[in-house]
């Protein structure tokens, strides 16, 4: 079986670390990368290393014939609703980095295979691939009244996208909590520190459970390990800051995301957990092409 | 005379001091006292603004709409405004507000940040609504940083861009400095105002600092009511002014009497300069942190000082209140104990 052909639309910083983590995949080859920006760093780096680039975006990639399996959108919401039509036309899966959810939502550590036949998936946001996990694990043992997540990111891991589209992030967060973490209500903050050096990606996750007792707790707390180990296989540096905190009927965990520092310095794991997050889901759907090709 | 405008942020910062549990009959009172007094603006909102009342913060006692409702139907004369803080509140709570009938809005930012409340500014002042600026934390910033900063509120459509003391950590020269800055970097229609907080029982001179470097419009609370020491009081600023010729449009008397008897007897604590509000200004901490910081010192028995000078190191900026239980914990049980922890 030869590896799924590949495009990322986008050359930026998001773009860019994928594209490092798909040249290790065993199941998805890069073969183009496509920006706007002809003096991208991104599209320079993707030359070098044997990829075919262009700066006249995706019409004008499909136009020159590339032919891709499968393409994942790191540009905005906005240049998505456009290249999601595109790709539709040309019969190309779409993973879908920005936040313009054309097609339903993935979070790889819980619904990983839920989608694997959509023709266009939405990876949601950072803080909802990181946080949506530590809401299933809980919502999995008990009852989630109410999730309330908090994100706190270094102010250089946030690029213009996600600055002018701040509601967007604490809304799409949100209503992933709800419709994939299992909690029946939500909110979510994002917080921007300036620090210097700057701060490693943390999220705190509150659950109220709708059962409270050592026993219920001590379940609890081993469902929240499982899936830090979980986590850990496709984002090495996702880890609890200290251990879950139980008080009557609130539980409190927080977690931080160290990168692997692929492209994107390693305290932007914010941006590294989407990146290793959209990698896993398209292996994910070239596994299942594999199987699908071989039962037929 | 000098003129400058009043905003009254009892019934917001002062949330804080009472962790967000102002009632309706609260709201009511408070706003029939102010808007008797004088004062300019009425902000109104859980502390930490729009869609605040959450685990992280608190949550507040009404339900917002009820709350801000309430103040805009108490308040006759006066404008009432809501803070927004984006990343924690969005334009559809906004929406909601002026349908409440909020005339104003407060679009604050951390002071290197500005750029995130882009949208909010720029729609709010679509939505008809005087549109401020308010950049937070101003003691962590630079001077050229913190210019650049304003800039950005103003070029979106602010019309007046605030200095913020959240920290209650800014001295008399630094404010001078960081508001003629601003002022004469901004266009002279966009005003500049000055919030403060009393941790180094330094609100009344800063404020008038402020005023000598071309503030006009000034933060102020009854009895102080705010996080940490509390903001400027009303009724000594208010005192201060009328002594040197500064016209606030306020009623002394007015003030006094709101502080006195409506607002005091609903304090849960007296709002004070002591040990641990003095820590806050001194270490450079988010003034809401305070009654957090308490808890989790009782909680893990660990000495509120080492929490916020920690905070302070870490150079933990506002909204971060999840920050306090870890550094609690950590100073309490040290790294990587494998147990989970029921309190």
């Amino acid at each position: 079986m030869s590896k799924l052909k590949a495009g990322i639309v986008g050359s930026g910083n998001i773009g860019t670390d994928l594209m490092f983590k798909l040249l290790r995949s065993n199941w998805i080859e890069p073969v183009w990368m496509v920006g706007i920006d002809p003096n991208s760093d991104g599209l320079r780096r993707a030359q070098k290393k044997g990829l075919q680039v262009s700066s006249e975006g995706l019409k004008s990639a499909l136009e020159k014939g590339a032919e891709l399996d499968i393409v994942f959108d790191a540009t905005s919401a906005k240049a998505h609703v456009r290249h999601a039509k595109m790709l539709l036309e040309a019969d190309i899966q779409a993973i879908d980095l920005t936040p313009a959810a054309r097609g339903p939502y993935v979070v790889a550590a819980v619904n990983l295979s839920e989608h694997l036949a959509a023709s266009n998936v939405n990876m949601v946001t950072c803080g909802g691939q990181a946080t949506t996990p530590m809401v299933y694990a809980v919502s999995r043992v008990v009852g989630v009244p109410y999730a309330e997540i908090v994100a706190t990111i270094a102010s250089k891991s946030a690029g213009p996208g996600t600055r002018q589209n701040i509601d967007e992030f604490t809304q799409t967060t949100a209503r992933a909590l709800r419709t994939i973490g299992g909690a029946k209500t939500s909110k979510a903050i994002i917080i921007l520190n300036p620090a210097e050096p700057p701060i490693l990606n943390r999220d705190t996750v509150y659950c109220m459970v709708d059962q409270t007792g050592f026993d219920v707790y001590e379940r609890i707390d081993k469902s929240i390990r499982d899936m830090v180990k979980h986590v850990q296989t496709f984002v090495p540096g996702y880890r609890l800051t200290r251990d879950p905190i139980f008080r009557d009927n609130l539980v409190s965990i927080s977690v931080e995301i160290e990168g692997l520092g692929d492209y994107l310095p390693v305290y932007a794991g914010n941006l590294d957990i989407m990146t290793a997050a959209a990698t896993k889901v398209g292996e994910e759907f070239a596994k299942h092409r594999a199987v699908v090709k071989n039962t037929m | 005379m000098k003129h400058i405008r009043l905003t009254d942020v009892t019934l917001r910062d002062g949330m804080h001091a009472v962790r967000h549990q102002f009632s309706l009959k609260d709201a009511r009172e408070i706003t029939a006292a102010l808007d008797a007094s004088g004062v300019d603006i009425i902000e109104a909102t859980h502390g930490d603004g729009l869609a605040g009342s959450s685990i992280q913060y608190g949550m507040a006692k009404e339900p917002e709409e009820q709350y801000l409702r309430t103040v805009c139907e108490t308040a006759k004369n006066t404008k009432v405004a809501a803070l927004l803080l984006p990343g924690i509140g969005t334009l559809e709570e906004l929406k909601r507000a002026a349908d409440c009938g909020i005339r104003v809005v407060r679009v604050a930012t951390h002071s290197t940040e500005a750029d995130i409340a882009e949208e909010h500014i720029s729609e709010a002042r679509k939505m008809g609504l005087e549109t401020v600026g308010f950049l937070m934390m101003s003691h962590m910033t630079a001077l050229d940083i913190l210019v650049q900063e304003a800039q950005k509120m103003e070029s979106y459509g602010a019309q007046c861009v605030y200095v913020v003391d959240s920290a209650g950590a800014m001295l008399m020269d630094e404010v001078r400095q960081k508001i003629a800055a601003l002022r004469h970097s901004l266009s002279k229609d966009t005003e500049v105002g000055f919030h403060g907080h009393n941790n180094l029982g330094c609100s009344i001179p800063n404020s008038l600092g402020a005023i000598e470097e071309g503030a006009v419009r000034i933060d102020v609370s009854l009895a102080g009511l705010g996080a940490g020491a509390g903001n400027t009081p009303s009724e000594a600023f208010v005192a201060v002014c009328t002594k040197l010729g500064v016209e606030t449009g306020t009623n002394l008397y007015a003030v006094l009497d709101a502080a006195e008897d409506i607002v005091r007897p609903k304090m849960h604590q007296p709002i004070l300069m002591d040990s641990n509000s003095i820590m806050l200004g001194y270490a450079g901490v988010y003034s809401s942190f305070l009654l957090h910081a308490a808890r989790a010192s009782e909680q893990f028995d660990i000495d509120i000082r080492d929490i916020l000078v920690e905070l302070g190191n870490m150079r933990i900026v506002g909204g971060q209140e999840d920050v306090i239980l870890d550094v609690a914990y950590r100073l309490a049980h040290g790294h990587n104990q494998e147990s989970h922890v029921v309190v």
